[in-house]
């Protein structure tokens, strides 16, 4: 391994390429999925109930997966850590889901879905997943419509479609505001269903708390019965963890408050490689924090875009109310910068924008952390019926949080982080660097690059569950001896279940002064200071400098009250936040390094001269995949080159 | 703590009567709490977030709740407040109920949902899996993956969509068990069953998915319906009684074509 050592020692390169193998096939981009499965091992229908299949995470994608592999046949274990699979937090999407089925003639093709994804993931993912992400978007409705979703239809009775986050085409599909949730109860559906068959055992309250490799390879996991701490082991012949989003790492999010890291961090920990781990989304059309007691954050549908106006006073300090403010004194700031596109800039170029404005100290609301978004044009324009129509519900839930009614005052936005693009690595096969560990959805790196289209995450965690990993994992399980898998009571398994008593022994045994939200409160903010919307050299030291510190604090001064041998919620937390603690700190090493600005990550070193994320291709062309650095020795980068035969990449502008 | 207008909001002084449980087996009882610095701007959930702070620090083990999204989709929390299911706002789960609603001074009492066929776990936090269970039973359309026909191929007319969609935003919370007198979970049987028989899609299940979804509600001990309305009243998604009425004629049909 070469050591190719940076300005600080903080990590190595490794100059050794083939660690990574994406395994995709070469040809034709539109014949590969279809070639590679045909060249795939299968197994007899009759053996694969010899096999046993462990999924983490009830999601969209892993609710899929488990529901097909128990369909196919084999013995399935699902574990999440909700007392319902129903309620992962794919539940939460609202705006829809992306298929191209150009069913409005408006010349959209699968072609056009995966040009799109890869330039709106700044040329930054692997073209063959992406190209087959766009490829079997069209089953994924297919198959949703079967199990009954009710997706929005026209009065002749077919499917309706809207155009969706700026894009060209209406190609998205969706259930009022709730597709996620209908997407979701169409795979737990599916899943239930198997159980009712006895194919699938699904394991509610269940925390993975660790992951069990025999001779290098993932054969079973550790798990904390939320319910009374046991302790317990399980072993499968492959592991699939599906176990969403980091995004959480920030405190505040628009994730669920149970959303952690700590399935693939301890994987990344076993050996699975981390890519990309500073790609993270922000939002720009979120309700914003009120106060200390922040919990978590809203996100509200980013059309109101279509319709509201965004500005801050001209004057920083202006404390007037709104309607107080005369035109001549509001700075209508997207619309001035971006004449074109005005409001409708993407969503990181209207969150950056935000903060920018608010840095500048003409941030509106109690904090100073706010934008207005002014709908009083258009229902001059529209009038308030038609206002209603179009955004009822989301001025209900806005008046319902904020006690403000955006009919008369302007809302109040500020940008909030909701997805994390970056994840463990993964190959063509979605198999991380560990054999036998395969990982969906959010919780891999592998189709978003840089940045994430809306209504584009349904369609990932869909695809990798219902239509790739039901291919791959019989492939893998071809290679595996049949009706051997190992019993849960070797060394492997002891070890790390003595591991996980040993942490949660710690964790109870400090009894200091500080509880577990306080460090994750201050672990988020310096997150979202320093490694947030904008990125810089100075901060990212900084970052990374006060780390190791808080780590530090943490075991030493964090307060877990109770016994492991209970429903502790507080110990539960605890471990997450151990892990995001970890995680901080490699996603500010990442970010640090890529010395580039490229979708959601802005480094604000590289911009164009007006201001746009200014990529670096001739040196970053590549994913960032950490190897995690054992005990004192600093993480490994390895890197797979991408090649963009068919997208050829240009330079976003939007002025 | 100021509003955009300028306006300052002043905290309140809350007391809190709260259930408390060690687990299944041991006897609960309430337990009475003060919440000084209660802002306005709260939500219920970050109320009882910043009563566990203090509970921490000194030492004692804090209320358990169930609790996820915080934006009333995941169904998780689940709180009787003041006696009604996710507190006095129509149409909102616990988790989006602010504290605005609440006057300083007042006494709140909290306690989890009551019904046999959702024994306590701890403190706040039940066990629905019987809900789980009735799903399972069959609240499915039987539909192998990668083997449906295009998703254009059946038309389906609006309004039954619509009518479908009304049915399917039930969140599974189970409030409406905890509302109702009998502990009947009618409105979450009736709302499944009434989501899939209204779409071309759910009939050739239709009457099996009826008999073995009603067969496994009654197995799990839930009450029957006597048409209170309580559940539908309690519900944050205000899913209406009708779809107990499309059952119970779903039922009669199953029967009378069994026959």
């Amino acid at each position: 391994m070469g050591l190719l050592s940076p300005s600080r020692t903080r990590w190595r390169e490794s100059d050794d390429s083939s660690m990574l193998v994406s395994g995709a096939p070469d040809g034709p981009i539109a014949d590969r999925w279809d070639e590679h499965k045909f060249r795939m091992r299968l197994v007899n229908p009759a053996n694969r109930r010899r096999y046993r299949v462990i999924v983490v995470g009830a999601g969209l994608a892993g609710g899929a997966a488990a529901a097909s592999l128990g369909e196919l046949g084999y013995n399935v274990d699902v574990f999440c850590y909700q007392d319902s699979p129903r309620r992962a937090h794919s539940i939460a999407a609202q705006g829809g889901i992306n298929a191209a089925k150009n069913y409005r003639n408006d010349g959209d093709s699968v072609y056009r879905l995966f040009y799109d994804t890869v330039k709106g993931g700044d040329f930054r993912a692997r073209e063959s997943n992406v190209y087959r992400l766009a490829q079997v978007s069209v089953d994924i409705i297919d198959q949703c419509v079967a199990q009954g979703v009710p997706f929005a239809r026209e009065y002749g009775g077919l499917l309706d479609n809207r155009s969706f986050g700026g894009a060209q085409v209406s190609r998205t599909f969706y259930a009022r505001g709730q597709t996620g949730q209908q997407l979701l109860l169409g795979a737990y559906q599916a899943l239930q269903r198997q159980v009712q068959a006895g194919t699938v055992t699904v394991h509610p309250r269940h925390d993975m708390v660790e992951l069990v490799t025999i001779d290098g390879a993932a054969k079973g996991i550790v798990t904390r019965d939320m319910i009374d701490g046991t302790i317990e082991r399980w072993s499968a012949d492959v592991v699939i963890l599906a176990t969403g989003g980091y995004g959480n790492v920030f405190y505040l999010s628009t994730n669920a408050k149970g959303s952690n890291t700590t399935a693939i961090w301890r994987a990344h920990k076993k050996g699975a490689f981390f890519a990309n781990p500073c790609f993270t989304q922000i939002h720009p059309t979120c309700i914003p924090v009120s106060g200390e007691h922040q919990s978590k954050l809203t996100l509200m549908s980013e059309s109101l875009r279509n319709d509201g106006r965004i500005w801050v006073p001209k004057q920083a300090g202006d404390a007037r109310a709104p309607d107080q403010i005369p035109e001549a004194e509001r700075d209508y700031f997207l619309e001035r910068k971006y004449p074109s596109f005005g409001n409708l800039v993407p969503r990181d170029v209207a969150s950056r924008n935000a903060k920018e404005v608010c840095d500048q100290g003409r941030g509106v609301g109690p904090t100073g952390l706010g934008v207005y978004l002014d709908f009083s044009d258009a229902i001059q324009r529209l009038g308030a019926d038609r206002i209603k129509e179009r955004y009822g519900n989301l001025f209900d839930m806005y008046e319902r949080i904020t006690a403000e009614d955006p009919y008369t005052v302007p809302m109040r936005i500020f940008p909030a982080i909701h997805y994390t693009m970056g994840g463990l690595w993964v190959d063509y096969d979605l198999q991380s660097t560990i054999p036998g560990l395969f990982v969906a959805g959010e919780a891999n790196f592998s189709d978003h690059g840089a940045n994430r289209l809306g209504a584009s995450a349904l369609m990932q965690g869909l695809a990798d569950g219902y239509f790739v990993l039901p291919s791959t994992i019989g492939s893998y399980l071809a290679t595996q001896p049949m009706g051997k898998t190992p019993a849960p009571d070797g060394a492997a398994f002891s070890d790390a279940e003595k591991a996980v008593r040993d942490r949660v022994d710690t964790l109870l045994a400090i009894d200091g002064s500080r509880t577990v939200d306080s460090f994750h409160r201050e672990l988020g903010l310096l997150l979202w200071d320093r490694c947030g919307m904008a990125r810089n050299e100075a901060g990212l030291d900084e970052a990374l400098e006060r780390l190791p510190r808080l780590r530090e604090e943490f075991w030493r001064d964090v307060k877990v009250p109770g016994s492991g041998a209970m429903l502790n919620q507080g110990l539960e937390k605890a471990q997450r936040v151990a892990d995001f603690l970890e995680l901080g700190e490699l996603m500010c090493l990442d970010a640090l390094h890529r010395r580039e600005s490229c979708g959601g990550h802005f480094r604000e070193e590289s911009q164009t001269p007006d201001g746009e994320a200014q990529r670096d291709d001739e040196r970053f062309t590549y994913v960032g995949a950490w190897e995690h650095g054992a005990g004192p020795s600093e993480p490994v980068l390895h890197k797979e080159p991408l090649a963009f035969d068919y997208v050829h990449p240009t330079q976003r502008s939007y002025t | 703590m100021s509003g955009a207008d300028g306006q300052v909001r002043a905290a309140m002084r809350l007391t809190l009567k709260v259930w408390r449980q060690a687990d299944r087996k041991t006897p609960g009882r309430m337990v009475t709490y003060e919440a000084p610095n209660v802002s306005p701007d709260m939500s219920f959930l970050e109320m009882l977030d910043v009563v566990n702070e203090d509970l921490i620090l000194g030492g004692d083990d804090p209320i358990a709740f169930d609790h996820d999204c915080r934006e009333g989709i995941c169904g998780s929390c689940d709180l009787m407040v003041n006696g009604y299911a996710h507190g006095p706002r129509r149409g909102t789960t616990v988790c989006q109920l602010h504290m605005r609603e609440f006057a300083d001074g007042d006494t709140i009492f909290i306690e989890p949902w009551r019904a046999g066929s959702f024994p306590v776990i701890k403190d706040l936090v039940v066990d629905r899996g019987a809900l789980d269970r009735i799903v399972a039973a069959g609240g499915f359309i039987s539909v192998p993956t990668g083997s449906p026909p295009d998703g254009n191929a059946i038309p389906v007319p609006k309004d039954d969509v619509d009518r479908a969609m009304d049915a399917a935003a039930c969140i599974g919370c189970g409030a409406c068990v905890a509302a109702c007198p009998n502990a009947s979970a009618s409105l979450f049987t009736g709302s499944k069953l009434t989501h899939l028989a209204s779409l071309p899609q759910g009939q050739p299940e239709r009457d099996r998915r009826t008999m073995a979804m009603v067969a496994q509600m009654d197995a799990e001990g839930f009450g029957s319906c006597t048409n209170i309305g309580e559940c539908s009243a309690a519900c944050p998604k205000e899913i209406p009684m009708d779809v107990i009425a499309q059952m119970n004629a779903d039922v009669r049909r199953a029967s009378r074509r069994a026959r």
